[in-house]
């Protein structure tokens, strides 16, 4: 009997991983279901001790203390942790798959100004690395093509879908901008040394960006008689619609591109990076400048900073009043099931927990322009949030039990841990 | 035209040169000149500390015959008096590639890299060239040869300067006049060796620091095998290394670390190198003297940066810009240590820009005399040419300065540098001096002129009332001529005159603006006064600069003066002991002589410092199987196999990484070669102790570890190579039993006492073999990991340590009967192919498995967080807080054979400490102090400290900059120091 047992467990184990790529889409919430006993990480700062929470069609229609009605099925997560999906912004996941394998990398098309290239039609729903998001708590993304200086246009998705269609949360969010470096490293293959010295080419790089957004500002304001496709992907930024996602590091790049960005009639800027924009603080408030930080587990830019600025980084940004969250766009696809660690981080440099959170929950959710559904556990938003047994953003107790997206229940499992299962199997048997 | 010009140029050339006795004459008549020229009434430099007043040097055909007080001076003499002038052997360069066409850079030749050497019947390698004569491709260049005569050099030691052993020297004067058969004073002056690869071929092999110093060592242990008569073959370079063996062996080095790596080869092999510096070697001075090596400096001191504009110095580190505060302190300490140094123009963008250097150098103190040793008696001595060179004692060439005074004071001129006896004029020594203030009247106006400036280089002023007229005036051959302009009419005034004697008044012609010409008389009234007021007003601002203290390491971070180790109680802290007795509250450690010598409640400190640890953990320091941080090279990928190269090496002990992974609570890592080549090199296996140099770093009686390679990177299927073998996982199995088949062979033939040509490789791959060294093999997919673990059963030995692993969960099984141990990321994957069944539980189903199991960083920002890290096996798969620990403590330690000394708190353990914050799995801990063997490495008191002293150095470094630049000193743009991230793959 008990060989019974584990052969059928093998069986559904094999057929598992021979017969799906990933895991399938959860379906819709048919039934209304209430969490009771979690400490609910709200997402807006505050934590609710021995909560009671109630989604139902997909939407949050109660958050409560102890005493309130339990409705539906009921979870019990007395001791377990509640929190708002992660949302991770400015990644290109879906678009690549094996980094070193370039039949599987669609992320960076040819061209210096190409923000018709929109990466939502090019998400991979399927991907094994979004996939393994989910048991972290990630549970949406920003996806941004890469490279050139404008690289395209990026669309909010959440992580569970068949295809792209389904995924989308919000399309064509935001035009994505890597701004010129005011200093670089010598371009050796052309004969200049190997270090950093100052980019002579900086002024006019800015100049000729100048030039095409004055164009595509151009081309919006009359019925054009002709098709320019990347003009006409520009009109967002112009109405307001869409944000600019300006990556840029130093102090005088994020000065030059919020300078540029406000003088050619651009409503929303948000600058992806911003090493050093502890440094013009006031500059960013008064011009109403959000900042996606770079992310904490990462080295100093330069030899004599603090060992620990990437650490603390988030932090003088979040005290000095700037609505911020946090990015990891310079590093590896799957790394980002680490953004919850990236703001536990924080919690070390001083930061209370619940604002930690806010910096990759509620915040992300505002500059994404996604608020109205994410980001936080309140009436009215989806219901895309999680259970972990313990706090999330501390490695050795981030464990999650059960996991939401619009309500609808999805797997935790993945690819990793259907190997995992496997092969634990394989050494139980010997 | 042209072409008759050149021709008669020739010939008038040719009829100069003093042809040799014997060669025929056929342009005039063959007449004798054997007159001896005497120079009287000079203070004469014998050598720079034997100096004859009034003295007279008296030289014939080109030597020194006499040179004294009371000379007697034939009949025949033309005679000079010099008037009190002072007289100094001509500078000797050591070190230039003076007359040697810069060597062509080999053309690129399609997709893939060249493995092979492209010559025959030399060298197995492109680099090594000892039989390039500089002498064949030798070509006199008179303009540079005036260059150098001008900065008072007379004979330059030159080289091919070109690859790693690089033949042998021409040493030559400065002779314009006679041919090479007079001014070639040594064909083959000196052997000259590098560490750099040659331009002239693309051979792969070495691609490193540490493969050139491989390839210097088999080098030499192949010419003496060659020169005992084993080789079956020719080898024309083993022959002219041998040949060539009793001259100087000249090294350029180039920095402070390298030129201990240089004399650390030449110790192997006693080879006496004199070495070529870097300028830095004051920053480890002590480690240089320790050489006993003998120098040769540069001096090219840093230009002061372009600080401006403030966005831009920003990425300027403390380290360059200390550089260039403290650089030209480098030959005074150098002579303050008594290390023997000569100093080279070499770096230098031309020998005109020595003298500005080595005032710079007298600014910060070095001694004048010492100075002019290292330019004279000491390079003659390191050439081994003292009896021809280098003094003005008889019989040396009559190679001298003829100065105004002493040589290297500021207003003193250099006149004469003659060569070999010849004559060549730098500044017309007859001309009188005229530098002075004027009354001159012109025209029926009094105008006052002011001469000033070197007299090679005069400046005008003239002036009329409070109006000045710009002016220009030129003087030579005692003739001066003046022009200048009242620019309220926008009339010129010419004039022209002779002097005939000096310092009273001069008068000559006047050319009026309207043409008419009339005459003009200059009446001296006194000096130069506002001139000389400003040149003080210089010299006092050079005086004594202010030079921003020397730090251990030399950079941002490091220590005022070396940490030392200290007694300490850690009292009421909540101890990870990594051992048996598990996690142990409110309990003491007590430290002593860099030893953990009590755990317990209530330990009396006995003199120890105490630290209350009360809230805190206390841990043994993080182990990391696996780095690349603090070295200065990671990949020897030349060859399919580079066991002869050791990362002992290139350790890089001023990596600011090193005092980061400190900050993260890192005391020990093995700094892994990279996986370039299925066979990699030798690990260095150090502890982080900031401040100390390379060698302090490694480990005592280190464990002996080796990099291994399997599957994707040693096959190099993620770039465009197809010329190296293996290509496949098959062929990296057969390129494995292929050399433990030779090295078996090697081994066996060793230890029958035949003769046998020693091979650095073949005996490392022999330790592997009789299990002195262990194997970290890189590893993915479980096909592979489990080949090597059959090569291994098959030749007698266990594989150590398998490092990435990633695939190990597969075949944990057959790891733990094999007795491997895995040393793996906490979750990585997806970067490429082999890593699609990579799953963050690797850890902990090999650990259930019974295998040893570390969790390393490959990577320079995760080490300094491998305590999170560990704590990852916590959440993927369930290990326990204390297992998860090991992973980055005492099982590191296990798998790399220290875990007698490191990675738990077990009394008699090295106290290698940290105290953190908080639970140290938890990512809330901070590593409040790190402690190796008893001493604080991190302190994080001290760093909040250190942060506000470097605002401040910086700050005032910045200031120092723009003084400089105000005061009309070169700058140069702002550079940001480039720091290389090293991984696994990253090949330099």
């Amino acid at each position: 009997m008990k060989t019974l047992q584990k052969i059928g467990l093998l069986m559904a184990l094999s057929i598992g991983t021979i017969a799906t790529a990933q895991q399938t889409p959860a379906p819709a919430q048919k039934e209304t279901i209430t969490i009771t006993g979690a400490t609910a990480h709200l997402g807006n700062g505050t934590v609710m001790e021995n909560s009671v929470i109630t989604f139902e069609n997909g939407k949050i229609t109660m958050v409560g203390g102890p005493s309130s009605p339990l409705k539906g099925t009921v979870i019990n997560a007395q001791g377990k942790h509640l929190y708002p999906g992660f949302i991770a912004p400015a990644k290109s996941l879906g678009l690549v798959e094996v980094d070193a394998v370039r039949a599987t990398d669609d992320q960076d098309e040819l061209g210096d100004y190409i923000p018709n290239i929109r990466s939502i039609i090019a998400y991979n729903a399927e991907s094994k690395v979004v996939e393994s998001m989910r048991p972290n708590g990630v549970l949406l993304g920003q996806i941004a093509p890469q490279g050139g200086m404008i690289s395209g246009t990026s669309s909010v998705v959440q992580f569970d879908a068949w295809n792209w269609e389904d995924a989308a949360v919000k399309v064509d969010d935001g035009v994505h901008l890597n701004w010129p470096n005011s200093f670089r490293r010598g371009r050796w293959w052309m004969g200049e040394g190997r270090g950093w010295s100052p980019n002579k080419e900086y002024q006019e790089d800015i100049n000729k960006l100048k030039v095409f957004i004055a164009n595509a500002k151009a081309y919006g304001k009359t019925d054009a008689s002709y098709e320019n496709e990347g003009f006409k992907n520009m009109q967002g930024l112009f109405d307001g619609t869409q944000k600019l996602y300006v990556y840029a590091n130093g102090e005088k790049e994020m000065i030059d591109a919020v300078s540029t960005a406000k003088e050619s009639g651009i409503q929303h800027v948000v600058i992806v990076g911003g090493y050093q924009a502890d440094k013009i603080i006031p500059f960013l408030k008064q011009n109403d400048v959000a900042v996606l930080v770079r992310h904490t587990h990462s080295l100093p830019f330069m030899e004599d900073d603090d060992y620990d600025f990437p650490y603390k980084l988030p932090k003088l940004l979040v005290d000095g009043g700037l609505l911020v969250a946090i990015q990891n766009s310079d590093a590896a696809n799957f790394q980002t099931r680490n953004l919850p660690f990236y703001a536990g981080q924080l919690v070390g440099q001083g930061m209370d927990k619940e604002t930690a959170l806010q910096l990759i929950t509620s915040n992300t959710a505002k500059i994404l322009g996604i608020d109205d559904a994410y980001g936080m556990l309140a009436p009215g938003k989806s219901a895309t949030f999680f259970i972990s047994e313990g706090d999330a953003l501390d490695m050795r107790t981030n464990k999650l039990t059960h996991a939401f997206i619009d309500g609808r229940q999805i797997s935790l499992e993945t690819h990793q841990t259907e190997l995992w299962k496997r092969y634990t199997e394989k050494y139980s048997r010997q | 035209m042209k072409k008759l010009s050149c021709i008669l140029l020739l010939f008038f050339f040719t009829s100069l040169l003093t042809a040799q006795v014997y060669f025929p004459e056929n342009d005039g008549l063959k007449e004798k000149n054997n007159n001896y020229t005497a120079f009287t009434n000079a203070t004469v430099y014998v050598t720079p500390t034997e100096v004859i007043k009034n003295g007279t040097l008296l030289i014939q055909n080109g030597k020194v015959v006499a040179v004294g007080r009371s000379v007697t001076i034939p009949k025949n003499s033309v005679i000079v008096d010099l008037d009190g002038k002072h007289v100094y052997p001509s500078f000797i360069d050591p070190y230039t590639s003076f007359g040697i066409e810069k060597p062509k850079r080999a053309e690129g030749n399609g997709r893939s890299p060249q493995y092979e050497a492209s010559r025959e019947g030399y060298y197995w390698n492109d680099h090594v060239m000892p039989e390039s004569a500089a002498i064949s491709k030798f070509k006199y260049d008179s303009k540079d040869a005036d260059e150098f005569r001008k900065a008072g050099f007379g004979v330059v030691n030159t080289h091919i300067m070109d690859g790693i052993a690089r033949g042998t020297g021409v040493l030559v004067a400065l002779n314009d006049t006679q041919g090479d058969a007079n001014r070639i004073l040594e064909d083959a002056s000196g052997n000259f060796f590098s560490f750099e690869k040659s331009v002239t071929s693309r051979q792969s092999y070495p691609g490193s620091l540490m493969g050139s110093m491989a390839l210097l060592r088999q080098m030499y242990y192949d010419a003496d095998w060659y020169s005992k008569g084993n080789a079956p073959t020719k080898d024309r370079s083993l022959e002219a290394l041998i040949e060539n063996k009793n001259l100087v062996s000249i090294f350029e080095a180039g920095s402070k670390d390298n030129n201990l790596r240089a004399d650390k080869i030449g110790d192997l092999f006693n080879v006496n190198y004199v070495i070529v510096g870097g300028g830095d070697e004051y920053e480890l001075i002590e480690d240089i003297k320790a050489t006993n090596s003998k120098y040769i400096i540069p001096v090219n001191f840093p230009d002061a940066f372009d600080v401006s504009n403030p966005y831009l110095a920003n990425y300027i580190s403390l380290e360059d810009m200390r550089a260039w505060n403290q650089e030209p302190m480098n030959p005074k300490v150098l002579s303050d240590n008594g290390i023997v140094y000569a100093l080279t123009t070499h770096e230098l963008k031309k020998p005109s820009e020595f003298n500005e250097k080595l005032n710079k150098a007298f600014e910060y103190g070095l001694d004048k005399t010492k100075a002019l040793e290292a330019l004279t008696t000491i390079p003659a001595s390191l050439l081994g040419q003292s009896d021809k060179v280098g003094s003005l004692q008889v019989g040396r060439y009559a190679n001298f300065l003829i100065t105004s005074g002493p040589i290297f004071d500021k207003e003193t001129t250099l006149y004469e540098n003659w060569v070999q006896g010849q004559k060549n004029v730098i500044n017309d020594m007859d001309q009188k001096d005229i530098r002075g203030t004027y009354s001159v009247a012109a025209n029926g106006k009094n105008f006052t002129l002011v001469i000033s400036g070197e007299p090679s280089k005069l400046k005008s002023e003239v002036k009329l009332g409070e109006t000045t007229y710009p002016s220009k005036l030129d003087y030579s051959g005692n003739w001066v001529t003046l022009s200048f302009t009242d620019e309220s009419t926008n009339e010129t005034y010419m004039t022209s005159s002779l002097i005939t004697s000096e310092g009273t008044a001069f008068s000559g012609k006047l050319i009026l603006p309207n043409g008419n010409e009339t005459t003009f008389t200059a009446v001296r009234t006194g000096d130069a006064s506002e001139a000389k007021e400003k040149e003080k007003k210089e010299n006092t601002k050079d005086k004594a600069p202010e030079i921003v203290p020397v730090t251990y390491p030399n950079v941002g971070y490091g220590f005022e003066t070396k940490p030392r180790p200290q007694d300490m109680l850690f009292k009421n802290a909540t101890v990870w002991t990594g051992e048996a007795e598990g996690v142990l509250e409110n309990t003491d450690v007590l430290v002593k002589n860099g030893k953990i010598v009590k755990i317990g409640k209530n330990l009396s400190a006995g003199g120890a410092m105490v630290i209350d640890a009360s809230g805190k953990h206390l841990t043994a320091g993080v182990i990391d199987e696996h780095s690349h941080i603090a070295a200065l090279a990671i990949n020897e990928g030349g060859h399919n196999s580079s066991a002869e190269v050791t990362i002992e090496d290139v350790v890089d002990p001023e990596d600011i990484d090193i005092y980061r992974n400190l900050a993260g609570g890192v005391t020990s890592i093995q700094i892994l070669h990279g996986s370039a080549n299925p066979i990699g090199g030798r690990s260095a296996i150090i502890k982080l102790k900031w401040g100390e140099s390379a060698d302090d770093l490694i480990y005592d009686n280190s464990p002996k570890f080796i990099k291994f390679a399997l599957g994707e990177n040693v096959k190099q299927s993620n770039w465009q190579s197809f010329e190296r073998f293996p290509q496949t996982r098959m062929g990296v199995e057969q390129l494995f039993v292929n050399y433990f088949n030779r090295a078996k062979e090697y081994d066996a033939k060793k230890k029958s006492g035949q003769p046998f040509r020693y091979d650095e490789e073949m005996e490392v791959i022999a330790e592997i073999l009789n299990g002195e060294r262990f194997i970290s093999s890189h590893s993915y997919v479980q096909s592979e990991i489990n080949m090597l673990m059959k090569v291994a059963e098959r030749f007698g030995f266990r594989v150590n340590t398998f490092t990435h692993i990633l695939e190990g969960y597969k075949v944990a099984d057959k790891m733990k009967e094999h007795g491997v141990g895995g040393s793996t990321f906490s979750d990585w994957w997806a970067y490429k192919f082999e890593v699609n069944d990579a799953i963050p539980y690797n850890a902990a189903i090999m650990s259930n498995q019974g295998v040893t199991v570390a969790i390393n960083s490959d990577d320079a920002e995760m080490s300094r967080r491998l305590n999170q890290e560990a704590a990852k096996t916590v959440k993927y798969g369930g290990m326990s807080e204390e297992e998860a620990w090991k992973m980055v403590t005492l099982n590191p330690a296990k798998l790399l054979h220290l875990d007698d000394r490191v990675g738990s708190i077990k009394e008699g353990k090295d106290a290698d400490l940290v105290l953190w914050t908080d639970h140290p799995l938890s990512v809330y801990a901070k590593a409040e102090k790190t402690i190796i063997e008893g001493t604080v490495y991190f302190d994080i008191e001290r760093d909040k400290a250190k942060r506000q002293s470097i605002a401040e150095e910086r700050n005032k470094l910045i200031k120092m900059m723009l003084t400089e630049k105000e005061g009309g000193g070169k700058t140069r743009p702002p550079q940001r120091k480039e720091n290389i991230q090293f991984e696994c793959e990253t090949l330099n």
